[in-house]
């Protein structure tokens, strides 16, 4: 084998070298994404976890008052109101409320309440872990069923809130129609 | 090496070369690997072109017309991958194994059964693809980036574009290396670095881009293949994977692979500008650092193609910031063409039409890419019309055009024979006019909000709509020009006298015989020659 064609063979290698190298790198980019991720923190399940882990923490030296509201959009056909109005909570804990639709539209109807919390710069403290809010909700003819919504208030609120207010608006399917229109 | 010198040296007079079919299916020499190439990319083009003429034909009118909407799915995805994998890719690759050698002085490129290798790859890699048009399920559907989960549900077609893409990336992979061992080891002595025409020197990076990226798409769409039939879960968030992490690999590849397209366009032009305007190319070595800076920050750029999937406020920034930055290495370029034409002689020859049709376009599509890297504007472009507008801009009177200055100002060194430079002239027109009709109102589609990838759209998009599939009809019909001129050019051009077919060219096939001899550069050339050729 002459020199030249040896100098062409080794150069060949390193370079069949480097594109192996190159498709290793691309499995490399999996882990390297989780480690980007932690980094920067984004996207990151623990941090949450921990996140989660320190809203858990009942603080029974205070207490917060709660209120429930409940609106239905369009005037007439539907029943839609809180069990109790107010409740008192510890921030920090876990606790669960209901309400109560009825509906009195005439047939079988689908509905969605939309939320909202007063005052607003408090929406960041207030968690709700589970909510008939999440996802429409269907009736039967004439149905009542009461529908719970587990919330948590975080033990960072600032101190000088003590009352928070969780209002429902209750848009059925007619609503939603009209606003279309 | 030296036997073969010596066996070269000895028949260069009378040609010899193998007959029948036996000349092509074990090809070793260059110049018939290279045709191989460009016929073959020449055929996937059409074919590409077919299924973008099924594309507009159903955009016509709105409402569904001619296809169903899985099928238009399917044009579009395919459409994509023919011309970027069959296409483009394969005419670059065909182009440097005519020209790398006759530029760098080289008697063939430096590992020819890899080369034959390499090519034959891909017939295979374009039937099997192809080929899922057939399948239950029909061809992939899901657009040519492939992201998960919905590339994974597209029924039989799923591991055979798995496995064409493999045998394209192997097939580029193995042309590559080809391509940096011929320039690393094969110059003619005398021939440096910077002496090296910029189309050797544009191909040199673009290679190296290749060998980093291709095996990282090859791993990607691994990943892919294991996801779906071998129960990992790279991609699938119910096994702790992520979607959106298949994207930031994807574009990894997918961003440099922009540049491996076009970064051989900025070598043609650079070698036609001065050849037309009879001065030497405006910042040689400018040029060469602009591709070079060009290619680094590829590296660096890709999730501005992801903007909309959610990224800290610092990665938006970086990655914006980052794809501006490019704009100073192509503005550079854009100066330095523009400077060579600066009180030239100029001449309108076809190459030169499709050079200067080149620098402008493209730089509309560069344009357009600047306004894609601003955040807050993606995000109201992010997979609209405009986005096709801006990608079309840079790849056909991009990098088309620029495969198309390249045949027209080496075709006759080629053959022999000079191509009919009037039909090659209404070649340019009705492509540069139409091609303009085609793509240019898909900005204003795209910004008025219609979507890409939709078989069937809101009627006030109609109007735009038909102007642009006209503008494609008209472009499809012109390119059937082509093949017609290089067949009229091989069976009955005039024979061009003398070594040059260009009055100013410059570089070392202009120093051969045309055409160019079956071996060319057995003897090395002289230092004359190497010097007159590197008049920069």
């Amino acid at each position: 084998m002459t020199d030249f064609k040896r100098a062409n063979l080794s150069m060949t290698w390193k370079l069949l070298a480097i594109a192996l190298g190159a498709f290793g790198f691309g499995f490399a980019l999996v882990p390297l994404y989780n480690v980007l991720c932690s980094v920067t923190g984004y996207g990151d399940q623990t941090k949450l976890l921990q996140r989660v882990k320190a809203i858990e923490h009942p603080d029974p030296s205070r207490t917060v008052t709660i209120e429930f509201l409940a609106d239905v959009a369009s005037s007439g056909g539907w029943d839609f109101r809180p069990v109790v109005r107010t409740i008192e909570v510890h921030p920090g804990q876990i606790y669960s409320a209901e309400f109560i639709a009825h509906n009195l539209t005439g047939h079988a109807s689908t509905a969605q309440a939309v939320p909202n919390i007063a005052p607003s710069m408090v929406a960041a403290y207030f968690h709700k872990t589970e909510c008939f809010c999440f996802s429409p909700q269907h009736f039967a003819l004439n149905e009542e069923r009461k529908m719970p919504v587990r919330f948590i208030v975080d033990p960072a609120l600032p101190k000088h809130v003590d009352r928070i207010t969780l209002a429902y608006t209750f848009y059925d399917e007619s609503s939603r129609v009209s606003s279309a229109r | 090496m030296a036997e073969q010198h010596a066996h070269a040296a000895e028949h260069d007079d009378h040609d010899h070369k193998p007959h029948g079919w036996r000349r092509w299916v074990y090809a070793t020499n260059h110049k018939d690997i290279g045709t191989m190439y460009l016929i073959f990319a020449c055929t996937m083009f059409f074919i590409g072109g077919a299924m973008a003429m099924v594309i507009r034909l159903e955009l016509f009118k709105p409402g569904m017309q001619f296809v169903d909407p899985q099928f238009f799915n399917s044009m579009t995805t395919m459409h994509a991958l023919m011309m970027i994998f069959g296409a483009v890719m394969p005419a670059w690759t065909g182009l440097a194994n005519w020209m790398i050698p006759l530029q760098v002085g080289a008697p063939d490129m430096a590992l020819p059964r890899l080369n034959n290798f390499s090519f034959w790859i891909l017939p295979f890699a374009f039937t099997l693809l192809l080929s899922s048009l057939f399948v239950p399920g029909g061809a992939p559907a899901g657009g040519w980036t492939m992201y998960p989960p919905l590339v994974l549900q597209n029924g039989a077609s799923f591991p055979m574009l798995i496995f064409s893409i493999h045998l394209m990336g192997a097939s580029s992979i193995l042309g590559a290396i080809n391509v940096v061992v011929t320039i690393m080891n094969l110059r003619a002595p005398g021939m440096t670095l910077l002496r090296m025409p910029l189309f050797v020197w544009t191909w040199l990076i673009t290679a190296y881009l290749l060998i980093a990226v291709m095996p990282v798409l090859a791993g990607a769409v691994t990943m892919l293949l294991t996801d779906h039939f071998f129960g990992t879960t790279f991609f699938t968030a119910a096994g702790g994977g992520d979607p959106v992490m298949f994207q930031h690999i994807f574009w990894f590849f997918g961003h440099p692979e922009v540049y491996i397209l076009i970064l051989p366009a900025f070598g043609i032009v650079s070698e036609i500008i001065p050849t037309f305007s009879r001065k030497p190319l405006f910042g040689y070595e400018a040029m060469v650092y602009a591709t070079a800076s060009i290619a680094f920050l590829s590296f660096i750029v890709w999730a501005h193609h992801m903007f909309t999937v959610g990224m800290p406020l610092a990665a938006q920034l970086f990655f914006m910031l980052s794809t501006m930055l490019i704009a100073i290495p192509t503005g550079v370029k854009v100066f330095n063409w523009t400077t060579t034409m600066f009180r030239g002689s100029l001449t309108f020859e076809p190459p030169m039409l499709f050079a200067i049709a080149f620098l402008f376009l493209f730089s509309i599509g560069g344009f357009s890419g600047l306004m894609l890297a601003i955040v807050p504007a993606d995000y109201q472009y992010q997979d609209t019309y405009f986005v096709v507008a801006h990608f079309h801009y840079v790849l056909v009177p991009g990098a088309i055009f620029g495969i198309m200055a390249g045949v027209y100002y080496w075709l006759p060194k080629w053959v022999g024979n000079m191509y009919d430079q009037t039909l090659a002239k209404w070649h340019f027109w009705l492509s540069t006019i139409f091609v303009n009709v085609l793509f240019f109102p898909q900005h204003f589609l795209g910004l008025a909000g219609m979507p890409r990838r939709i078989p069937d759209y809101a009627v006030q998009f109609t109007d735009w709509n038909m102007v642009s599939s006209i503008g494609g009809f008209g472009f499809g019909l012109a390119q059937l020009l082509f093949p017609y001129l290089i067949w009229k050019c091989v069976k009955s051009g005039e024979r061009v006298v003398g070594n040059k077919a260009w009055e100013g060219a410059h570089g070392l096939e202009w120093e051969l015989p045309s055409p160019a001899p079956y071996h060319s550069w057995g003897t090395p050339p002289s230092e004359t020659m190497i010097a007159r050729g590197a008049a920069h």
